[in-house]
Formats: structure tokens, C-alpha cells, sequence
């Protein structure tokens, strides 16, 4: 499957993907509304660790033995068979944190829902939940820091 | 007393399209602006701005825009608010102005009254796309008589050494040092893609760049920085550096701070002490001693390959070129008063030399006048800005341009004149690990090469409606070219006839 992949070296912390991430997550689409005015606030689901030297965008590797799959006591948490993409459904998810807990690379973070906490993470900027989209992290990175590329294995 | 520099520019934030997602801040090396969550805006110093537009281009709403700063003037075209401002700064400073990049005076730009030829009913002109047009030109020295064995069909005598481009364009002398690591890298790349050259400038060769030394021209200038046998020998061509366009007759002088590790072992010169190029180069003070000089590379390097002699363009430019020629250079380059550079006193880069295409036109009339001209090629530099640009120098009769300021605004340069901070946001002009990360060299390189690419398809297009199909059938050939706007005296020099003529 095609994976996004961040390289520290050409990071430089200007966090565009969270901004872009934040807005494709959003209801309207637009950045104006989606940073100012929506409620519940879009949630960005990439995030730059580090400082200005050093710094690298977290995000799902979408892992072909999940544990975050493997861990979710609700079945929110699902990896779709055919295209791999690991996704959370908010409607299942019971904010239990276990995947926070299991998850190796810190990609699964709680935040208000609109009932309750729940779990929010990568979906590829997909249409619907296991499809891969085109991920707008990846679109919005100014220096190739982030690329969507076929990855080897599974 | 009070400070009266006011800032030059003026941040305007559009507040209704600002989310104040803090990108603008972490882009600005000059730290202009600052999300502040107490006032919950986010708030400008203007006085630190230098226009280099980073955080315009970040934005991801396009809530930024720069404008000038709205003070107005006293209302006198001589005592304008820019020479009140420099009298401001030294009179607090007692220091000499320092700028970057090349001379913005509104002096006459002489490639705007330069207008091309084109076909029309009596020749036929040709279409690039199903014909055959070539781009390539060969640099160096050419003998005066071929000697040809005719049984065998071969030379008799050895051609000297010359380099191939395939593209009349070669990236002119940028140090690493004066520019960033990424930046000579993207420049190198695209070279070797483009099959051209790129030029170490003073600074050496790094060791990363090595695998790209065949696409390197390599730079022996006053302060003699990284030069050693390998340095020579690895290289396409060697250039021996007299003076710079944007400041003729002075040296250079790269302050210790930015004398990194990495620049201290690439110029071979201990970390943190200032790197000082001499005004002139000390072993030479006249022709025969620049001969010596010439003729010492050569022996160095066995004369495997060219050597070029790079001169600023000053009054008596064709004079002194006639000296270079005969001094033994291979190729001689003429850099014009409008070439960049990382750093210059302002009145020097505002004040000195002349320009290039007046400097081309008088070089290449007094090398045919003595018949020397075949014994050298001849490289114009000092803003090339256009395929348009580079048609007209070589008609006026350069052998190949070179070109820098265009590929930097290919890797991002907005020409901001602050290259000598070291602060360069777009991580060109910085040895700042946090700034030079911002520009892969990868993405770079496909920018210029795309740059080039683009400008070659419009000069074989140009030539083409010349009836033209080789860059050495244009070379020299001023009735390609009519003036505009110009006098009886500018047309002289230059050689062309006026438009309707």
C-alpha cells in the first residue's frame, strides 16, 4: 500500500500539515472557518514534533499488525483488509485510550468529541473510513518533508 | 539621540483571513512575527522585515501581503527618504553601507532596447519542433589553422582543451559560504542534468560536491581559498577571479561567524577566523604576471583543461580583455556592473563598473579588430534575466552567458538585498542549520532545470524565427539585433543599426 513517510532532514517545524490536516478534517473545508468559528473544532491528526534544528511530523504508519487494531476494546479501531488503511470510527469509539497506550509511534491522540473523548487518527484523507485518499499533509509540506509513496511489503 | 531609521517595510495581516495558525512565525528568521495569545492576534515587527516574502508564500490562507513602509518623503527628488535614511544609518554607525545582490539604480538596461530579427518572406525561418536546433557550444581556445591528415582523416595536431555545454548557460561563481551547502548542491545537480557547468566561486570544493567536480568549474581567486592539485584537478575548467561585477576593484571579506566546520574545511582556513579575499591578487599586478599565473594552472593540471580569467566590467574593459586573451586565457569572462553578490558596500555596488552588454559589444569589436578574438571564447555575465537576454548576448557576441541571480529566484530568492545577515529564510544565503534545511536540494534542482529547460525551448524558437539552427551561426551576428531608444553613441558601441534601419 502507498504510505506516508516523513524525513526529518527536510522538515523545518513550519507545521503546514497540521494546518492542511485540520482543514481537510473540517466541515466546511475552509481554513477560516475551520480554525475560527467550527464546533466542534476539526482535530488535526499529523503533528510536528521538535524544534526549528530538528523536527519531524508524527503520523499512522498504518501498520500491517496494528496494534492499536489489536488493542481497541470497542471495535472502532479497524485495518481494512483490501487497502490496509488503519482508521478509527468516531461513532464506535468509547475513548478508552488503549490504543494511545499501544500505539509505537505516538499517532493516536484523545480529544473532545462531540459527545465524548475519542480517538483521532490518519485516514489518508480518505472519503470514507479505510479508503486512502490523497493525503493534503503531504500536498501542503513546502519542502518534500512528507511523501506518499508505495511502500515495500504489505 | 533618538533613532530615526524607520522600518522599509510594513506587514499587512488581513484579519479576517488570518487563523492565527502561528506558520508566519515559524518561518521568519527575522522574527517578525509573533503570535500573541494574550492580545489573541498575532502581532508584526516591521522594523525587522526585510521583504524577503517567506511568510507570503507560507501563509496558508494568503492572509500576508509586504508593503512599503507609508512614510513619505520630504517631497525633494534629491534628498530622497532612502539617501536620508543611509545618512541616518552612519551618522549612528561611522560603517560603510553594506547591501547584496546586484545594483538596482535605474541606470539604462540595454537589453531593452535591444530588439531581435525574425524571417519573413525572403528567408525561411525554422521550426524547432521538426527541425533539428542546436544549443551546444564548445569553450576554450580554438587554433588559429586546423592541421588535418586527409588519408587518415583525423587531426594532426591536438585540439586544446575545451569544455562542452550543451545549453549556452552556465551558473555563475557562488561560494559555499556566501551561499548554503543545498543551494551549490541544487546547482551542481541541475548542471550535470543540464550537461553544463556550475562554479565552486572562492570557496572550494566541498567534499559532497566532488562527484560532481567533472560539471564544476573551480575558482582560484586573491584570497586563494581551497585551492590545492585535487581542488585543480577534478575540475571541468579553472577560473582564475580578478574582479566581480557588483564590486569591482575591491576583495571580499566572509566574517568568522559564518566560518563554519564545514566552510572552514571546504576553504581550508581555521573555523571562526575571517575569510579575507584581497582587493587584488597579490602575485599580480600586470599582464605578464596574470600570464604567469595562466600558464602555472596549466602546468598544474598537465593543460588537460581550460582556463578562464573572469574580469568586472570596467572603462577599459576591451583594452584589458585584449591583455587576457594574450595572457593565455582560454576564456574570458566580462561580469557587468548589475551582477549579484552576498555581500558589497552599497556605494561600490551602486556606483562602480558598467554595463555588460556595452562591455560585451566593446570587448568582442577590439579581440575581432586584432584578430584574436577565434584564440578565446567569451562569457558574458551580470543579470541575465531571460532567454531573450541571452539570444541578444550571444549576438552581441558572447560564446555562452553565465547566470545566477535567476536560478536563486528559481530556488526561492526574492532578492530581498539581505543576503550578507546570513538570515536568509529561504535558505540560500545562510550557513544557519535550521535555515539551509529549508531548501531541498532536490526540489531545487528540478526547479532550475525547469528554468532552463523552458529558456532553451524559447531560444531555439528565437533562432528559429532568425532562420538560425545553431547558437554559433548567432554568435556575433549583430544584424540579428536593432536598437531602440538609444543614441548615435550607444550604437556605435554596441554595434547594431537602429530599428528601420
Amino acid at each position: 500500500m502507498k504510505r506516508i513517510y516523513a524525513l526529518e532532514e527536510w522538515c523545518i517545524d513550519c507545521k503546514r500539515c497540521e494546518v492542511a490536516c485540520k482543514v481537510f478534517h473540517s466541515k466546511s473545508k475552509d481554513p477560516v472557518k475551520a480554525f475560527l468559528y467550527e464546533q466542534p473544532k476539526p482535530r488535526n491528526r499529523v503533528r510536528v514534533e521538535g524544534n526549528r534544528t530538528l523536527s519531524i511530523a508524527i503520523n499512522c504508519r498504518h501498520c500491517p499488525t496494528a496494534k492499536c487494531v489489536e488493542g481497541c476494546i470497542s471495535g472502532a479501531m479497524t485495518r481494512n483488509p483490501e487497502t490496509g488503511v488503519v482508521t478509527s470510527n468516531p461513532e464506535k469509539c468509547v475513548g478508552c485510550r488503549t490504543c494511545v497506550s499501544m500505539c509505537p509511534f505516538g499517532a493516536v491522540t484523545i480529544e473532545e468529541g462531540p459527545t465524548h473523548p475519542i480517538a483521532f487518527k490518519c485516514d489518508l484523507c480518505g472519503d470514507e473510513l479505510g479508503v486512502p485518499g490523497s493525503p493534503s499533509c503531504v500536498a501542503a509540506c513546502p519542502n518534500r518533508a512528507l511523501i506518499y509513496v508505495e511502500s515495500e511489503g504489505n | 539621540m533618538l533613532d530615526y531609521v524607520l522600518p522599509r517595510y510594513r506587514v499587512m495581516r488581513d484579519k479576517d483571513l488570518c487563523i492565527q495558525c502561528g506558520v508566519c512565525e515559524r518561518s521568519c528568521s527575522n522574527e517578525v512575527h509573533h503570535v500573541d495569545e494574550e492580545l489573541g492576534r498575532v502581532t508584526a515587527n516591521n522594523a525587522a522585515c526585510v521583504n524577503c516574502q517567506r511568510c507570503v508564500v507560507m501563509c496558508p490562507t494568503q492572509a500576508l501581503a509586504i508593503t512599503r513602509w507609508p512614510q513619505v518623503d520630504s517631497g525633494s527628488s534629491n534628498w530622497t527618504l532612502e539617501t536620508m535614511q543611509d545618512i541616518a544609518k552612519q551618522a549612528q554607525t561611522g560603517a560603510v553601507l553594506l547591501s547584496s545582490m546586484g545594483n538596482p539604480k535605474p541606470y539604462p538596461i540595454y537589453w531593452d532596447h535591444l530588439l531581435l530579427n525574425a524571417s519573413q518572406v525572403t528567408n525561411p525561418s525554422i521550426d524547432p519542433l521538426r527541425e533539428p536546433m542546436e544549443t551546444r557550444v564548445f569553450l576554450g581556445s580554438r587554433p588559429e589553422i586546423l592541421k588535418v591528415n586527409e588519408r587518415d582523416e583525423k587531426l594532426s595536431a591536438p585540439l586544446p582543451p575545451q569544455i562542452r555545454l550543451d545549453v549556452p548557460l552556465m551558473f555563475s561563481a557562488m561560494s559555499f559560504g556566501s551561499i548554503s551547502l543545498n543551494a551549490q548542491k541544487a546547482l551542481a545537480m541541475a548542471a550535470r542534468e543540464l550537461g553544463t557547468f556550475f562554479n565552486t566561486g572562492e570557496g572550494g570544493l566541498h567534499r559532497d560536491l566532488e562527484r560532481y567536480a567533472d560539471c564544476a568549474i573551480v575558482q582560484v581567486a586573491s584570497g586563494r581559498f581551497g585551492v590545492d592539485p585535487h581542488y585543480l584537478g577534478a575540475a571541468g575548467a579553472i577560473e582564475i577571479k580578478i574582479g566581480q561585477g557588483a564590486k569591482p576593484g575591491i576583495g571580499g571579506h566572509l566574517p568568522g561567524e559564518k566560518i563554519s566546520e564545514e566552510v572552514s574545511r571546504t576553504r581550508m582556513i581555521p573555523q571562526g577566523t575571517d575569510a579575507i579575499s584581497p582587493a587584488p591578487h597579490h602575485d599580480i599586478y600586470s599582464i605578464e604576471d596574470l600570464r604567469q599565473l595562466v600558464f602555472s594552472l596549466k602546468e598544474a593540471t598537465g593543460y588537460s583543461k581550460p582556463v578562464a580569467v573572469k574580469v568586472a566590467a570596467v572603462h577599459n574593459v576591451a583594452a584589458i580583455a585584449s591583455g587576457m586573451a594574450r595572457a593565455g586565457a582560454d576564456i574570458i569572462v566580462i561580469d557587468g556592473f548589475r551582477g549579484g553578490t552576498g555581500a558589497a558596500p552599497k556605494r561600490i555596488r551602486d556606483n562602480v563598473g558598467i554595463p555588460i552588454e556595452l562591455a560585451l559589444a566593446a570587448v568582442d569589436q577590439r579581440l575581432r579588430d586584432e584578430s584574436i578574438r577565434s584564440t578565446v571564447s567569451l562569457v558574458a555575465a551580470g543579470s541575465i534575466r531571460s532567454s531573450a537576454d541571452i539570444v541578444r548576448a550571444i549576438a552581441l557576441g558572447a560564446d555562452a552567458v553565465y547566470c545566477a541571480s535567476a536560478p536563486l529566484i528559481a530556488l526561492g530568492c526574492h532578492q530581498c538585498q539581505d543576503c550578507s545577515s546570513g538570515k536568509c529564510n529561504w535558505g540560500i544565503a545562510t550557513q544557519r542549520s535550521d535555515l539551509v534545511r529549508r531548501l531541498n536540494p532536490e526540489i531545487a534542482a528540478e526547479r532550475v532545470v525547469n528554468l532552463v529547460h523552458g529558456w532553451t525551448h524559447e531560444i531555439k524558437e528565437m533562432m528559429g524565427g532568425m532562420g538560425i539552427n545553431a547558437v554559433d551561426s548567432l554568435r556575433g551576428n549583430r544584424l540579428m539585433l536593432r536598437g531602440v531608444g538609444l543614441n548615435e553613441k550607444e550604437l556605435e558601441i554596441l554595434g547594431v543599426k537602429y530599428a528601420g534601419e
